[in-house]
């Protein structure tokens, strides 16, 4: 009867509560995210790039790119042991 | 059992090496060794491994290295191409994916271009190479 009570009773208080605050909170981080974004739209100036066109070339690449290539690229550095 | 065992490996290696040389007569001479100039000048630090997957000059420029480097680059170019539609992946995609393993391929003592832009040398040490690398 005891544990009864135990387990029964949290079960019950907690799951409203946690709703709640999760959608308070929910409620309130769009409002600050709809604020922030707003003053920072006021903010932010954007300017054209003056320099980096061959280094954003090699930025863009991605990772996951270099990370899917690299047992082929590996591959073909042995196969073509002549030019590497 | 050991016995047996022994045995079987040993067939499955002795047909693994039938049909590997088998293989090996019909196919072009595959893992060709560099050109002896190439092999010089790269031992010699004269030329290293870029990060873009191309060789470079190290020393002063002369005609004789110009020229070995451009071959050896305008080949790589061409199996770069070929493995990047191959694998539906951009010729800088592959090409900087190439780099990152040929620079992890060099010997102790070979130069290498670290992110920065600066060549190095090799080491026993891990060379220094871009964050994307795998």
């Amino acid at each position: 009867m005891k544990s009864g009570y135990l387990t029964g009773r949290p079960g019950a208080a907690k799951t409203p509560s946690t709703q709640g605050d999760r959608a308070m909170g929910g409620t309130k981080r769009i409002a600050a995210g709809l604020l922030a974004s707003l003053t920072l739209a006021g903010c932010i100036t954007v300017n054209a790039p003056e320099e980096p066109i061959v280094i954003e070339l090699n930025v863009n690449i991605r990772q996951e790119v270099i990370y899917r290539l690299a047992e082929d690229a590996g591959n073909t550095i042995e196969e073509n042991a002549d030019i590497f | 059992m050991g016995d047996k065992m022994t045995k079987r490996i040993s067939k499955g290696l002795l047909t693994g090496i039938a049909v590997a040389t088998a293989i090996g007569g019909l196919a072009a001479p595959a893992f060709a060794q560099r050109d002896p100039a190439y092999a010089a000048a790269r031992s010699a630090g004269q030329v290293g491994e870029k990060m873009d997957g191309y060789l470079g000059i190290v020393v002063a420029e002369t005609s004789d290295l110009r020229r070995l480097v451009n071959d050896i680059n305008i080949k790589r170019r061409a199996v770069y191409a070929e493995r990047a539609k191959a694998n539906n992946a951009t010729l800088e995609e592959y090409a900087l994916t190439a780099g990152c393993q040929a620079i992890a391929a060099t010997s102790p003592g070979e130069k290498y271009q670290a992110p920065d832009g600066s060549w190095q040398t090799r080491t026993s040490a891990p060379p220094i190479r871009d964050s994307r690398c795998p």
